[in-house]
């Protein structure tokens, strides 16, 4: 595998004569800086104009550093936006929909690949005919059944189950388990049938064991899904008091009222987690890109 | 790889193995502690772990699809609902709204597969061919995929202010004349507004693809290029006859995807032109359109047009989706 990947449209040989040398290393200065002016760039902006003052910031033409630090501005954003408490919310709906996610989902994943039930097949295949149909077009029927569930009769709109269950109906989070479900050798579960394990206990101490990269991915998939949604967050979780608002609809909400450097010192506040996450995790988050769409 | 590639073939020989050994399928042999049949007490338990998903499923995925449907048909006034035939249909084909809405989507469709899904492309082919700092150009591209929808979009938004923006001193630096942005009148297509809100979502937006395409360049076998240089092929005939087809398959999936996520438009508008609509309505997409119907004029909102145009949208996709995968399918043949 190695000795294919490693060639590509140009070869190495070409690469290391004299002129193929020296046009490659102008080549990976230019896109080495190019990519950073591209993607960090805007990023420098962000974090820096929320140090602006108010004038500062919409000055013509803008100043590319701010000259005179305001570190208030990011601690007036902080209160007028109430971003600890969007923060607090978000966090809130993102973990209690990986938990639901992974109790719901590998669940359902271990029964259809492994304990199938009679209509397994059929419950799977209504699940990823799911995939088809874009979520966008789905909002006014799931508003209003959010509004009023049918049969229990509640209305959910407004609490975090609004955003927790719904999540769950990931149809691409239970292909994703059940391929690898499958993937497993038959014979460690089977091993432990006849030693008298139950289902649910050879789910707990063979199958989860085993399928930790997979539920690494899964489970960012889910936390991402959640911290960057939004038409969905208005529509449930919007105009209460105390704010329910997710950090997204939050901020996006306070604009119409707040001065261009608290916007930006807020949107800023609310990058923080996603980069932080990003750093820790990006050898996950990389690879299980590739996994959820390629090979699993 | 090597390992996945024979545990995904094992399940079935093992299955067969196992059973020889047990002399009966394992699956059959836990006697039930209920005294029901062994099959029936397998099956109750099987479903008993599938109910969780499936209910989830039934009420926010399934029931809403056809309820979709049915509220397409309906109209409600003064809270009693009555059935409407083709009304709702009849009301958004009238609306001048609903044609600027498509024409708006189709335009940002295009437009977005001539950045999301060009640039991307050759990103992905610059970054396969280059031996260094490939881990922090992976993370750069991928970066703006992670953060919050509002951070970039509001960043943006300032960004192409008129009056204070850096777009704008950019241009003026450069001895450019400036533009309005997302802020231009215009409608006739392609619009700046719209330009914007592509240039935007294809920043925050394009390392997805860039990095699954990336992935599929990795696999495709050395010798290829090898040969052709043997036959004396340059680099762009090698892109043409061996990346090209080779990653043909995953460049089609990549292309209804971006086709379907991008039909959906919401935010991006929504965000940058304050409500989604713009000047003149020259960003407003489809689902923007829905979701005015629904929800935006307070006491005034119409469930009925908004299913509407939401089973118009769905069934324009599917027909879509279909008749891409139809397509490929006959010209591969």
């Amino acid at each position: 595998m190695a000795d294919s990947t490693a060639r590509t449209l140009i070869s190495q040989a070409q690469l290391n004569r004299g002129r193929g040398k020296l046009v490659y290393r102008i080549v990976l200065t230019v896109v080495v800086l190019v990519f950073t002016l591209v993607f960090i760039g805007p990023l420098y902006f962000l974090f820096s104009d929320g140090l602006k003052s108010s004038q500062e910031a919409i000055a013509t033409p803008p100043t590319l550093y701010p000259h005179h630090m305001h570190l208030s501005t990011y601690t007036a954003a902080w209160g007028r936006m109430s971003v600890g408490r969007l923060l607090v919310n978000t966090l809130y709906y993102a973990f209690g929909a990986l938990v639901f996610q992974l109790v719901f989902d590998v669940a359902a994943a271990y029964s259809i690949s492994r304990l199938r039930p009679v209509f397994g097949n059929v419950i799977f295949a209504g699940m990823l005919a799911v995939l088809m149909i874009p979520a966008a077009v789905l909002v006014v029927p799931q508003y209003v059944t959010m509004a009023n569930l049918p049969i229990l009769h509640l209305n959910l709109i407004g609490t975090p189950e609004a955003i927790w269950l719904p999540s769950v109906a990931n149809a691409f989070n239970i292909f994703l388990l059940k391929r690898f479900f499958d993937s497993i050798p038959e014979e460690l579960t089977a091993a432990a049938a006849i030693d008298g394990a139950s289902p649910l206990r050879i789910l707990r101490s063979i199958i989860i064991p085993i399928s930790r990269p997979i539920l690494g991915v899964v489970s960012i998939f889910a936390l991402v899904g959640v911290w960057k949604d939004f038409l969905w967050p208005l529509l449930v979780e919007n105009g209460y008091n105390p704010t329910r608002e997710t950090l997204n609809v939050g901020i996006w909400d306070g604009t119409l009222t707040t001065p261009q450097n608290e916007i930006l010192a807020a949107s800023a506040m609310a990058a923080i987690p996603t980069i932080i996450f990003f750093l820790i995790f990006q050898r996950n988050i990389l690879s299980g890109l590739t996994t959820g769409s390629l090979k699993g | 790889m090597a390992d996945l590639a024979t545990l995904k073939r094992t399940p079935g020989r093992a299955r067969a193995l196992a059973r020889t050994r047990a002399g009966v399928d394992p699956r059959r042999r836990s006697r039930s502690p209920h005294g029901l049949g062994p099959r029936i007490s397998r099956n109750l338990s099987a479903h008993g772990f599938l109910i969780g998903a499936v209910l989830c499923f039934a009420f926010f995925s399934w029931y809403p699809m056809g309820r979709e449907i049915v509220m397409s048909f309906q109209k409600t006034q003064f809270g009693v609902t009555s059935w409407a035939g083709w009304r709702n249909y009849d009301r958004i084909f009238r609306d001048p709204t609903f044609w600027t809405a498509w024409r708006n989507t189709l335009e940002f469709t295009i437009l977005a597969l001539l950045f999301g899904y060009v640039v991307p492309f050759f990103t992905a082919i610059l970054l396969n061919e280059l031996r260094h700092a490939k881990g922090y150009l992976r993370c750069l591209v991928y970066l703006p995929v992670m953060l919050p929808p509002a951070s970039a979009l509001l960043l943006f938004s300032y960004f192409y202010d008129p009056s204070y923006g850096l777009f704008n001193n950019i241009l003026h630096t450069l001895h450019l004349p400036a533009s309005q942005w997302v802020q231009s009148p215009g409608t006739t297509p392609p619009t700046m507004a719209m330009i914007s809100v592509v240039i935007a979502a294809t920043w925050m937006n394009m390392g997805g693809a860039t990095l699954i395409y990336l992935a599929a360049l990795q696999n495709i076998p050395g010798d290829l290029y090898e040969a052709a240089e043997l036959d004396g092929a340059g680099l762009v005939k090698k892109i043409r006859h061996i990346t090209i087809p080779q990653t043909r398959l995953i460049l089609s999936m990549l292309l209804i995807v971006q086709v379907i996520a991008t039909m959906q438009m919401f935010v991006e508008a929504y965000i940058l032109t304050n409500g989604g609509a713009g000047v003149n309505n020259n960003t407003l997409s489809v689902v923007t359109l829905i979701y005015q119907y629904a929800f935006a004029m307070a006491g005034a909102s119409n469930y009925g047009a908004a299913s509407a145009l939401g089973v118009i949208l769905m069934v324009v996709l599917a027909v879509f989706s279909g008749g891409y995968l139809w397509l490929t399918r006959r010209l591969e043949r």
